[in-house]
């Protein structure tokens, strides 16, 4: 047990400030413990937004020493003794109060992402697909949504501008997810990324993924494949050669 | 306080539904579908819900693995792992109906892990005679969350482009609790609550509410339960007029961290152990096996070479006793640490690093390889874990209508871990995650029915003004800070409604109860109405005394032993109160406890058992009735 300074972001919309804590830290807590005891002791209406405490639900994202991370899933021996530790909210939404942002621009974007298209014909029950191809879009759905992507992407990061016509990583994953899934029924998922969603604005920094807590291949795996496709699809002369000649049912017989 | 603050925003619906975990959806969609107009209430944010903390997957007889598997199977797992006490004609449509809704998941755009033959993947798991449940790696519960958050979604995009707005039909509200339920002459007319953002108030009026709010488990201090989990739903039901039943029974789940000690609690999947896990005390023994009760012997291997031989051979082995219902291996761990032959951090070894190799476990297990390093500095791949008993799972709640999900108060419905007698004295695991799917589809389904038929409701001011007071009420409180209270609350529980029990420590527990009552009335909150937690514990403590008396009052009058309620001072199970249950309810602001017989099982139920085995729990005069000598034999239809 030692004694440790915490300095945490208070206020609200209308600003806020820095407040140092002293406070008791034990062996083997993470940052949310700390937090907690913060609450419990010294300023029961610290407001932190938390759920499971185990890196399942990605509720308790803030920014700790100015790196985007779950509070939950951040040792304290990952500072050195007697280092501060400052804890604000994710800079990339609005503040609703301390550690609390709105995010609710992630569930917007949401809404516009066409959703699964079943396959038709197939009832429920006759899903055939092989684990080798559900693999691919299950490394997506391990995303558990705390949006630490969301925030560190320096499209939207300092940019509020970007934000109506820009989706983010969470959702190119998502879109990714839909167009590897085996039996999804649409087939214009690229399309929608790049005209829709924003695909064109990332240039592939890749922080995205490395703020991700589930380790997902934001870029490599979601980003860059969906980029391919979409430039394949669109600037490759053969094909827009093919274009030219067939017309698309046409050339689909053919394929 | 200014007076926009105390301005209450007034909305109206068809079905509102008190929870956004599983059931909570899943009875959303089909109240939506239903065409009723559906509110959401949420307590975190949309796809938060406990139910994304469920790993190991969703039990549902489709026998994809073993071709042996069916209902009937299932139904028999489920009443020998509730030691018979369930609701039998729930765990009859749990059973028939499980599938359904599992595969009705792909429609939806689940991906589930596949077999061979590209049909949904089924692993093994405690007290299921064959590999039974639906996966996906250890995340199972956050793919269903996902799947039906989005399958709400895709809902409202329909709506959005028939009416050009997303909300018309179906709305989430985030972030928000309900405090109140309204009621008058028996039936609900809608409910109470602040949004946690602005502290600001609501009020909805429906003729028909679902109740899917979780469990209880925060009143425990080991716990793998999230704070959402206060026992609200159980709290609202009971002081709108309804009963709860079964509230004796928690289960401690056998298996969550133990070290490091912010940690204790957390959960440790029981696939670990289905996947060839096993358990070893202090000594490297592996004690299981001398934990097998006399009513599974039948089932559960009697040495370490047959229980091994069943992973492969599962036609000629029976299964390992790691894989006995969960109060079956909590109370063992409990024993083994007890007789002082825990690990280091007072709980025992679970391995799987010398049993299966690095790759397989990654694979198989990836969540719990990623907990352990994260957290604990555990290589799972390599070392033991350490894990003793933690606070899972109510089995008690509200008595409800098996077939419609219906309360006895009027438009009330609960579905979910809120609800009560599916799983009767003790949970199989992965029977969470398919009970709140039948049970919020019957529950979303017959209160959109019951919309219909009520018509629309209204709210009066007066109840309103009365219930904006009752939450506010903690800003005047001089009394104790909420959080100092709820570790009160939780040491009571812990110390003496705990996993093994006694009458003395019970009558202790409803003393201690007592006088932390006027305590936990005069709480007090500071600071301002914007997400306040300190607020919030404030309002959520009463719900939890409440629970916890009805926990306590219910554990000290049942005098025997049963699933997930253990009496030292009453050891074993007495068929006498098999057929009893044990039913809460409120009057004049105190637990009230009435006992009741169960309904007894028809014939054609009591034909799937032998009446060897029928006769391990029930009386003569239950198991012998007149017919029952010309019904088939158990075990016939396995063969069909």
């Amino acid at each position: 047990m030692s004694t440790r300074t915490f300095r945490v972001w208070r206020g609200d919309d209308e600003g806020g400030e820095l407040a140092d804590f002293d406070v008791e830290v034990n062996e083997g807590e993470v940052v949310l413990d700390v937090i907690h005891r913060i609450q419990a002791e010294q300023a029961p209406d610290l407001a932190v937004r938390w759920n499971c405490k185990a890196g399942k639900c990605g509720s308790c994202s803030a920014e700790v020493n100015g790196m985007p991370r779950l509070m939950c899933m951040t040792r304290m021996n990952l500072f050195d003794e007697g280092e501060t530790v400052t804890v604000t909210p994710l800079r990339t939404f609005p503040v609703i109060r301390d550690l609390v942002t709105d995010v609710s621009f992630n569930y917007e974007k949401a809404r516009q992402m066409p959703a699964f298209a079943p396959p038709e014909g197939v009832a429920p029950g006759e899903y055939r697909m092989q684990q080798v191809d559900v693999e691919r879009s299950q490394e997506f759905r391990k995303c558990i949504e705390c949006f630490l992507c969301q925030n560190t992407c320096h499209v939207v990061r300092d940019h509020e501008e970007n934000k109506p016509p820009f989706s983010g990583p969470r959702l190119f994953i998502r879109a990714a997810e839909l167009a590897m899934h085996p039996l999804d029924a649409r087939t214009d998922r690229r399309e929608t990324a790049q005209d829709e969603q924003g695909l064109g604005y990332c240039n592939i920094t890749k922080c995205c993924t490395e703020v991700c807590p589930e380790h997902i291949h934001i870029t490599d795996n979601g980003i860059i494949p969906m980029k391919e496709r979409v430039a394949g699809d669109r600037y490759d002369p053969l094909v827009w050669l093919g274009r030219k000649i067939f017309r698309k049912d046409k050339k689909s017989e053919q394929a | 306080m200014s007076e926009t603050a105390n301005e209450v925003e007034r909305l109206s619906c068809d079905v509102l539904i008190i929870g956004a975990g599983g059931a909570g959806l899943r009875a959303a969609v089909e109240a939506r579908l239903a065409g009723k107009r559906v509110i959401v209430i949420s307590k975190s944010l949309f796809g938060k819900a406990h139910t994304v903390m469920a790993e190991g997957g969703a039990a549902a007889a489709m026998g994809n693995v073993n071709s042996r598997d069916n209902w009937q199977v299932h139904f028999r797992d489920t009443l020998r792992g509730g030691k018979f006490l369930n609701n039998y004609r729930m765990a009859e449509l749990h059973a028939k109906e499980a599938p359904e809704r599992v595969w009705e998941l792909e429609t939806y755009g689940a991906l589930f892990d596949r077999t061979p033959e590209g049909k949904i993947s089924q692993r093994n798991f405690g007290g299921h005679e064959y590999p039974r449940l639906a996966h996906v790696g250890d995340r199972t519960g956050l793919e269903l969350i996902r799947t039906l958050q989005q399958k709400l979604v895709s809902l409202q995009q329909d709506d959005a482009a028939e009416t050009g707005e997303f909300e018309e039909r179906l709305r989430v509200i985030d972030e928000t609790t309900i405090t109140e339920l309204f009621t008058s002459d028996g039936a609900v007319r809608g409910a109470f609550g602040y949004r946690r953002n602005t502290g600001r108030f609501l009020a909805i009026a429906a003729p028909a509410i679902v109740l899917a709010t979780g469990g209880i488990g925060r009143s425990f201090k080991v716990t793998s339960n999230s704070w959402e989990y206060t026992g609200d739903g159980h709290a609202l039901a009971l002081r709108a007029g309804a009963s709860l039943i079964n509230m004796e029974f928690i289960q401690f789940h056998p298996t969550g961290m133990v070290w490091p000690p912010s940690v204790r609690g957390i959960l440790v999947t029981e696939s670990v152990r289905g996947d060839g896990g096993i358990l070893k005390n202090s000594e490297g023994k592996r004690f299981m096996f001398d934990y097998v009760p006399e009513v599974f012997k039948g089932q559960y291997a009697d040495s370490p070479e047959e229980a091994d031989g069943w992973y492969t051979d599962p036609d000629h082995n029976r299964r390992p006793p790691e894989l006995l219902p969960r109060d079956e291996v909590a109370r063992a761990i409990n024993s083994e640490v007890k007789s002082g032959r825990g690990s280091e951090h007072g709980g025992v070894y679970l391995d799987i690093a010398s049993r299966r190799d690095a790759e397989y476990i990654i694979k198989k297990l990836p969540s719990m390889h990623h907990q352990f390093k994260e957290l604990a500095d555990v290589d799972i791949t390599s070392e033991p874990m350490e894990v003793g008993p933690t606070c899972h799972y109510v089995m008690g709640g509200v008595e409800v209508d098996a077939d419609t999900a219906a309360s006895s108060v009027a438009g009330l419905f609960a579905a979910g871990e809120v609800s009560g007698g599916m799983h009767g004295s003790n949970r199989l695991g992965g029977n969470s995650l398919s009970d709140l799917l039948v049970f919020g589809k019957r529950a979303g389904e017959h209160a959109a029915a019951h919309a219909e038929r009520s018509g629309p409701a209204e709210l009066g001011e007066d109840e309103i003004a009365s219930a904006a007071a009752t939450a506010l009420r903690p800003f005047e409180g001089e009394g104790e800070n909420p959080y100092e209270l709820q570790a009160a609350l939780q040491a009571v529980n812990g110390r003496l409604v705990g996993i093994i029990r006694r009458a003395s420590e019970l009558e202790e527990a409803l003393v201690e109860l007592e006088a932390l009552r006027p305590r936990v009335a005069n709480v007090a909150a500071t600071g301002g109405r914007a997400y306040n937690p300190g607020w919030h514990l404030a309002l959520d403590l009463r719900n939890m005394m409440l629970c916890s008396m009805a926990t306590a009052k219910a554990a000290l009058e049942r005098d025997e032993s049963r699933g997930g309620h253990t009496r030292e001072d009453a050891p074993g199970m007495d068929p006498q109160w098999r057929k009893t249950i044990l039913v809460s309810t409120l009057e004049d602001g105190e637990v009230r406890l009435r006992r009741q017989t169960a309904a007894p099982m028809p014939d054609e139920i009591l034909a799937l058992f032998e009446t060897s085995e029928l006769a391990k729990y029930m009386t003569p005069e239950e198991y012998q009735s007149a017919d029952r000598a010309e019904a088939p034999e158990a075990g016939q239809e396995d063969a069909e």
